[in-house]
């Protein structure tokens, strides 16, 4: 299928690039390719350098070192940097920036110059039906509520068909319900514009729900590069184990090559771990791997508990001081103190060498 | 019956001393401005006929010719200087940011003698250039600074911070985004400030230049000096040459209507600078090199060096080395500064009344309504001001002689007319906003919580006020005080119309002694007033750089 061919296709490559101000690196030796009709996604906590990499991307930071190279050609390296206005790469900022003196249909226009009047008319028509706010030509931008400020800031930036759309933690200003609804529905107009996307944000549920590809960032690095099940499922590293998600490491020693000891007994791996005997390793234990069962032999005691509506979060403590997390059925209410029977179901050890 | 209730219900807030007193204070204020604008009602029309006959077109024609010279300059001056400062960084940027307020210290009209001094025919300059070019004795003007032209240059020279402090202010509160989407959109750095940077700034350039154009309508000194009928000279010379009260008041009244307009378009102007703003993270300056980094320290050093620099070392030199000090010179200045002082008093104890009459009773429209028009007297002209309160106060004079001969059989003479009461009135009709504005927004910023808190840790009333208020309101009342007490002191045609006989201020005699051709002598009592001018200039460059310190200081916590 040719559609397969073309998603195959690199549309942005990142070649071992290093950025940074005045000379002090922000980040350092970054690789990653993003496919032809992508949304890739860069997550990590503030201060990361995720913008900073955005920002080198856009063109309005140099590289100190490595290339970016666009559709085969190259945008940025030590020796040249395509300025922004030329690389045909669109960008939606956190603060959206609508221009305020200008109308709706001016500010999705702004970006078509060298087009007709009457094409330009088109386009927004076109771009206004796709982010589901027909008609709104001539209204001015301080009219408009947030969740349709940031529709209209998407508009401009994909008006004039980007090779590549950065967004800049686009859904950071709005509320929570709002956030919830928008993301999926911006989801689908950036599919159906088949526009190659990067994302960069520091809350998981907007990377998970809006990415086919999450690099996870700290420090200036990253750590992993996968799709956000394997992100979650299966960190490489502790700090994505720790960032992503919920969990507790349990303590461990390694019995053999596919089996470990834990205070929950014996668990084995369905493949080789790589750890040597009598190792000490901290597997990560998600909330959802621990099962609330009421005929196990392993009793924990509750310390803190949650209700979250369809489910609790228990927070329980096994006799070795153990600390872990579980989700029960929001019909098993118990109080604090209490000690409940759990279970573990890990399909595969996530195990990390003991944090020194 | 229940009507009758209703009626004195309404009535209810006058017995709330601190409402009735800010309702009267207003309405005593509103009194000129009333005056002045009834003439457009009542006026007789043969005084309408002769002066739309003689004068008026001429005072017309020279107003708009001043005010579109002066329009054009400020903001050639003032928008390029608020860009570079704000947006670029080259040698001296920090220093012009606050050296280009300085001429705000520098009246027109001391900016206006102390040019005529160097540039006249007479003068040092025109005098060198004649020797140079060999012809010593013939009387040929190489060019006249008493003229047209020449006020438009002076009023140019020190308008021109209006502009640049409104512009900058809007420069600086772009977000830097709003640049970067530009070139992700396919935007150069150049087509970027054409498209966007300039026209975001728009509403506050025409403020800015509103202001500015009041502040030319109601120039004197300069105007009145070189020679030029506008409607401020116009209106003195009816007033004090012929004593046409008449022809002054229509005069007034058709001048206010001109400054009512800007009124209107700077208040619309502001609020559209509110839609205006995407506030944000602030741009990068760029970097400027070479021969732009020259070209802006020539745009951003010449009207400094122009507007402050050359008046300033010029009138030191004079009032050191060559002038003849008036020996009554202390005098001057003891009267200058208590008129001042007290006149400033009076404005920040009334602001304080209007400010909490308006906390209080935030409900009452009547009190909101008094607070906004005690404020009417602002950037009207002196001359103005000086003969709405003129007229009510002869008549009340006369009224009060007519009474005296009829009842008590004495003569009284004049009560009002001619006194320091009468001056320090028109003072507070025309300062009090400033005051008001300063204390009011202090004011503001002790939000009502702070006193519930306070109130519910058990302290009373007073206390409330004496450990929360007093200490958070000093610094906008001593501000309040300041700048008042500087406006009074530079203030010239109100002065020279109302002031007693023989009772002179440091501006009415640098007039005096300009009109007399002693422009030297003129020098340290310009000097003084410029000297002190600085004080306010000091506190505003101080606190755009606080502003946006602090904006700094909010942008980068998000």
């Amino acid at each position: 299928m040719p559609m397969g061919n073309v998603a195959n296709l690199v549309q942005l490559s990142i070649d071992d690039i290093t950025v940074g101000y005045d000379g002090l690196p922000v980040v350092q030796d970054i690789s990653l390719t993003l496919g032809n009709g992508q949304i890739g996604c860069l997550l990590g906590p503030s201060g990361c350098g995720k913008s900073t990499l955005l920002r080198a991307i856009a063109g309005f930071e140099p590289v100190i070192m490595g290339d970016i190279t666009m559709e085969g050609k190259l945008l940025s390296s030590v020796t040249m940097t395509v300025p922004p206005e030329q690389r045909q790469i669109g960008m939606v900022f956190q603060d959206l920036a609508l221009f305020p003196h200008l109308s709706i249909a001016e500010n999705i226009s702004f970006g078509l110059r060298g087009w007709s009047t009457a094409e330009k008319a088109v386009r927004v028509k076109e771009l206004l039906a796709l982010v589901g706010l027909p008609s709104m030509e001539n209204r001015y931008p301080h009219l408009l509520s947030g969740g349709q400020q940031q529709r209209i800031a998407l508009a401009r930036a994909m008006a004039p068909k980007p090779k590549l759309l950065l967004l800049d933690e686009p859904f950071s200003g709005l509320d929570a319900s709002l956030r919830e609804v928008l993301i999926p529905e911006v989801r689908d107009m950036l599919l159906q514009e088949n526009v190659s996307v990067l994302l960069v944000t520091h809350d998981q549920m907007e990377a998970f729900a809006m990415a086919d590809k999450v690099a996870v960032m700290q420090a200036g690095k990253i750590h992993q590069c996968d799709s956000a099940f394997n992100i979650y499922h299966e960190p490489k590293t502790r700090f994505v184990a720790d960032f992503v998600g919920q969990g507790e490491f349990l303590r461990a020693t390694i019995v053999d090559e596919f089996s470990v000891d834990s205070a929950l007994g014996l668990l084995r791996s369905p493949h080789a771990h790589g750890f040597v005997k009598n190792q000490s390793v901290d597997i990560l234990v998600r909330p959802d791997d621990v099962l609330h069962d009421d005929d196990s032999d392993v009793t924990a005691e509750i310390v803190t508990k949650q209700f979250r509506g369809s489910h609790f979060l228990y927070q329980v403590v096994l006799p070795s001081r153990q600390k872990l997390y579980c989700f029960a059925s929001s019909h098993h209410n118990h109080a604090l103190g209490e000690a409940i029977g759990i279970k573990l179901d890990l399909d595969h050890l996530v195990m990390f060498a003991e944090s020194s | 019956m229940k009507v009758v209730k209703q009626y004195f219900s309404s009535l209810s807030i006058f017995s709330k001393p601190l409402a009735v007193l800010a309702v009267v204070v207003s309405l005593l204020l509103t009194l000129p401005v009333m005056t002045v604008v009834s003439q457009w009602f009542h006026g007789s029309f043969d005084v309408w006929g002769h002066l739309s006959e003689t004068v008026l077109w001429g005072y017309l024609v020279s107003s708009w010719w001043l005010s579109l010279g002066v329009g054009l300059g400020v903001l050639m001056i003032g928008v390029p200087a608020a860009w570079l400062t704000s947006l670029c960084d080259f040698p001296g940027q920090r220093f012009f940011t606050w050296a280009l307020l300085l001429p705000l210290a520098v009246p027109a009209y001391i900016i206006a003698y102390t040019y005529t001094g160097i540039l006249d025919f007479a003068g040092p300059i025109q005098t060198a250039i004649r020797s140079w070019v060999g012809i010593e004795n013939t009387p040929l003007w190489l060019f006249n600074i008493r003229s047209l032209p020449g006020a438009i240059v002076m009023l140019t020279l020190v308008l021109y911070p209006y502009v640049y402090l409104l512009a900058r202010t809007a420069f600086l509160e772009q977000s830097a985004s709003i640049v970067e989407v530009s070139k992700t959109l396919g935007y150069s750095y150049r087509q970027t400030t054409l498209h966007l940077v300039l026209p975001m700034a728009r509403p506050a350039i025409i403020a800015g230049l509103t202001l500015a154009l009041m502040e030319t309508l109601a120039d004197f000194g300069t105007v009145q000096y070189f020679g030029v009928s506008t409607f401020t000279t116009g209106i003195f010379r009816a007033f004090y040459g012929f004593g046409d009260m008449a022809a002054a008041s229509q005069l007034s009244s058709v001048l206010l209507g001109v400054v009512i307009l800007l009124i209107v378009l700077e208040r619309y102007s502001r609020r559209q600078t509110r839609y205006h703003t995407v506030k944000g993270k602030i741009a990068q300056r760029i970097p400027l090199t070479g021969s732009k980094a020259l070209l802006a320290m020539v745009a951003c050093g010449l009207p400094f060096v122009l507007g402050f620099l050359i008046p300033a070392v010029q009138l030191l030199y004079w009032s050191l080395v060559k002038a003849e000090i008036d020996k009554d010179f202390v005098a001057l200045a003891w009267n200058s500064f208590y008129l001042a002082f007290i006149a400033s008093v009076i404005a920040v104890v009334l602001a304080v009344v209007l400010a909490y009459a308006k906390r209080f009773y935030q409900r009452k429209r009547i009190v909101v309504c008094a607070a906004s028009i005690s404020s009417m007297g602002y950037a009207l002209p002196g001359t103005i001001i000086a003969i709405g309160v003129i007229v009510p106060f002869s008549w009340l004079d006369h009224q009060l002689i007519i009474f005296a001969e009829q009842w008590l059989n004495i003569d009284i003479g004049l009560l009002f007319s001619g006194t320091l009461m009468v001056l320090l009135f028109a003072y507070t009709v025309r300062f009090l906003a400033v005051s008001l504005g300063t204390v009011d927004s202090g004011l503001q910023k002790i939000k009502p919580h702070l006193d519930q808190a306070a109130s519910l840790s058990g302290y009373r009333p007073l206390t409330v006020l004496r450990k929360i208020h007093v200490p958070l309101l000093r610094g906008s009342l001593l501000t309040a005080l300041l700048i008042v007490f500087v406006d009074v002191l530079k203030e010239l045609p109100a002065t020279l119309i109302l002031r007693p006989f023989n009772f002179n201020t440091l501006a009415v005699r640098a007039y005096e002694l300009a009109s007399d051709e002693r422009l030297i002598d003129a020098a340290p009592a310009s000097l003084l007033i410029v000297l002190v001018g600085l004080l306010p200039v000091v506190l505003l460059s101080r606190s755009i750089n606080y502003s946006r310190q602090s904006h700094i200081n909010s942008t980068s916590k998000s």
